[in-house]
């Protein structure tokens, strides 16, 4: 099963509750950082990296002597990666999101595949668990191209439990991460700011049809408008994490909370325990509806 | 014109509370244009109270759609997309909105002519008014993408705006994280303020967003939230910093006022004074400085990515 770790606002803990859940959980397990943009993970989990490769996209590289100027591809081209000049073709690399289109359609064959670095891969282990990464290359625009690669390197055999840390927000990067997901776990703190983004990725996520719990880190700042909203919009709330200082000094000092912070180990084993249940409910639904799930 | 743009890399450390208050600083020294670049999220209304004056749809990018009449099921488009979009269906192939990037590979390369490209309305942007001056905002839809042509286009009118209105200042809440939408928000930024915290996610992700602007020749202040936290992980940040070039704005304590603040929908500084809003009008103190001396020189970076 894959479990994705999601919120609509930043810093709300998605990594703290991913970490904590890594370090409870109680089945074969891969944790998987999918906020390429700023990976944050492995800083809690300290995993042994065991390889470490680049990740690039596939972008066109100009032969020009075979060029004839048709101006096929430029006009092709959606993401305005190729424009002529006078009489040269442009290359954009950085504007191009590797459809292979222009590739595909170069009547000379005077396009071939080259590549843009996207950033790195990183795998490893972290207890029992195995760990994967992806890393951004600095000032690199697109995350969703590296984070698809990460998700082709998780491994899907049965019986190992998938956790996805993802990255915030409710676009393409965030939309990404949780698509591949089975259960989705969406962290909120009881703020005006948390609730406005909870609401976003509520209306995001639940088209998917996935089933969707929140997690209410901090409670006990702020006010209940969340709670009630989770009420009113039928969302169930799979675990409260009561404010403490000593949970936000742990994770000051890179400690996972679940095992620096005795009084709030509980409330994550009462999380898998949710998070596993949902999942086994929505497995037994989906096979006795017949339904045929797509990868 | 001076342009501050606040970031963080890490996201929850802070920008919206500190941009409103900024904002609310700045409505006393001649005020500035307000501008909320984080598209994707955004909440720097819930503390400005817009008044929305003017509403227009955002347009951007395409989507492919087959038709299942004419849909041969031959398979190409799906052989051909290299975004995984295009899965088989009982009578016809069909295209997951959430997957296509718009490309027009399955579109151009159909025999059948099955399948066309339609243009795609990703959200709504506003030009409203504020307690505290203009303000340009935006919703994009969820799970839409183009994110930095639409910070592009906000930031496009809320110059144009500001050089009506004879506004010297313009105030950007930035996103989360170092993709398209945060690059967008640094086009010819006089400064990048980094809110950032003394944890290890914190520094991790300031090096990286400092990185980004340093690669694109943009200034950069950082000031430490919540600094008591943790002191000693507070001081490595600055000395990294200092280390680095880049300013120190200040340090601003762990207060619950900003969370009593967010829940009436008002700036911190709207309030009694606390340690916490005082330190946070000496980093307005640093920042708008900073930026008078940053935004004198020419920039050298005007790029529009439209990723």
């Amino acid at each position: 099963m894959i479990y994705a770790i999601a919120s609509g606002k930043g810093g709300t803990g998605k990594t703290t509750v991913t970490a904590s859940l890594a370090a409870v959980w109680d089945r074969p397990l891969t944790a998987v950082d999918l906020d390429v943009e700023e990976p944050n993970l492995h800083l809690f989990l300290h995993p042994s990296i065991t390889a470490e490769k680049p990740a690039s996209l596939e972008i066109p590289v100009l032969d020009a002597e075979r060029c004839t100027l048709c101006g096929e591809c430029a006009a092709f081209c959606q993401y305005k990666a190729l424009s002529i000049m006078g009489k040269t073709l442009l290359v954009f690399p950085e504007m191009c999101h590797g459809c292979g289109g222009c590739l595909a359609l170069c009547p000379e064959g005077a396009l071939s595949p080259g590549g843009r670095e996207l950033g790195h891969i990183l795998e490893g282990t972290a207890g029992a668990a195995r760990f994967l990464m992806g890393r951004l290359r600095v000032g690199e625009a697109m995350s969703p191209p590296l984070m698809r690669q990460v998700k082709k390197q998780i491994p899907r055999n049965a019986g190992a439990d998938v956790l996805i840390d993802s990255p915030p927000g409710v676009s393409c990067p965030a939309v990404n991460a949780v698509m591949d997901a089975d259960v989705i776990v969406l962290v909120t703190e009881p703020t005006p700011f948390g609730l406005h983004d909870f609401r976003l990725a509520v209306e995001a996520f639940s088209p998917l049809g996935k089933p969707l719990g929140a997690v209410i880190n901090r409670a006990g700042i702020g006010d209940g408008r969340v709670q009630d909203y989770c009420r009113e919009a039928r969302v169930p709330v799979w675990a409260e994490i009561p404010f403490s200082r000593a949970v936000a000094e742990a994770y000051s000092r890179g400690e996972v909370a679940a095992s620096a912070v005795p009084e709030v180990r509980g409330v994550f084993l009462a999380l898998m325990a949710r998070m596993q249940g949902a999942a086994a409910a929505s497995k037994s639904a989906s096979s006795n509806n017949g339904e045929v799930r797509h990868a | 014109m001076r342009e501050i743009v606040v970031i963080s890399g890490k996201g929850g450390t802070g920008k919206t509370s500190v941009t409103a208050a900024f904002a609310h600083l700045a409505s006393a020294q001649g005020g500035a244009m307000l501008c909320d670049l984080d598209v994707d999220a955004p909440d720097l209304h819930l503390l400005l109270a817009p008044n929305r004056q003017e509403e227009h749809a955002f347009h951007s990018g395409r989507e492919a759609v087959i038709d299942p009449e004419i849909c041969t099921c031959c398979a190409l488009c799906s052989g051909m997309c290299r975004f995984g979009a295009i899965t088989p269906g009982p009578r016809a192939f069909s295209i997951s909105p959430m997957r296509c990037e718009g490309c027009g590979v399955c579109a151009r390369f159909c025999p059948a002519g099955a399948i066309s490209l339609a243009e795609k309305h990703c959200g709504q942007w506003y030009a409203s008014t504020t307690r505290f001056g203009p303000m340009i905002h935006a919703q994009l839809f969820p799970g839409e993408e183009n994110s930095g042509r639409l910070v592009a286009l906000l930031k496009k009118e809320a110059r144009e705006r500001a050089k009506a209105a004879g506004l010297e200042l313009m105030l950007c809440d930035g996103a989360p994280g170092i993709g398209c939408p945060v690059i967008s928000s640094l086009s010819g930024a006089s400064l990048a303020v980094v809110i950032t915290e003394p944890t290890p996610s914190g520094r991790h992700d300031l090096e990286r967003v400092a990185a980004l602007c340093r690669h694109f020749r943009i200034p950069v202040a950082v000031a430490v939230n919540k600094f008591d936290l943790n002191p000693g992980n507070s001081a490595d940040i600055e000395g990294y910093c200092t280390e680095q070039g880049y300013a120190l704005a200040g340090r601003l304590p762990h207060d619950e006022v900003v969370v009593r603040a967010m829940v009436q929908g008002k700036c911190v500084t709207e309030l009694p004074e606390t340690p916490f809003s005082k330190a946070l009008r000496g980093v307005w103190e640093v920042v708008s400085d900073h930026a008078r001396r940053t935004a004198a020189r020419p920039s050298p970076f005007h790029n529009t990515p439209n990723a």
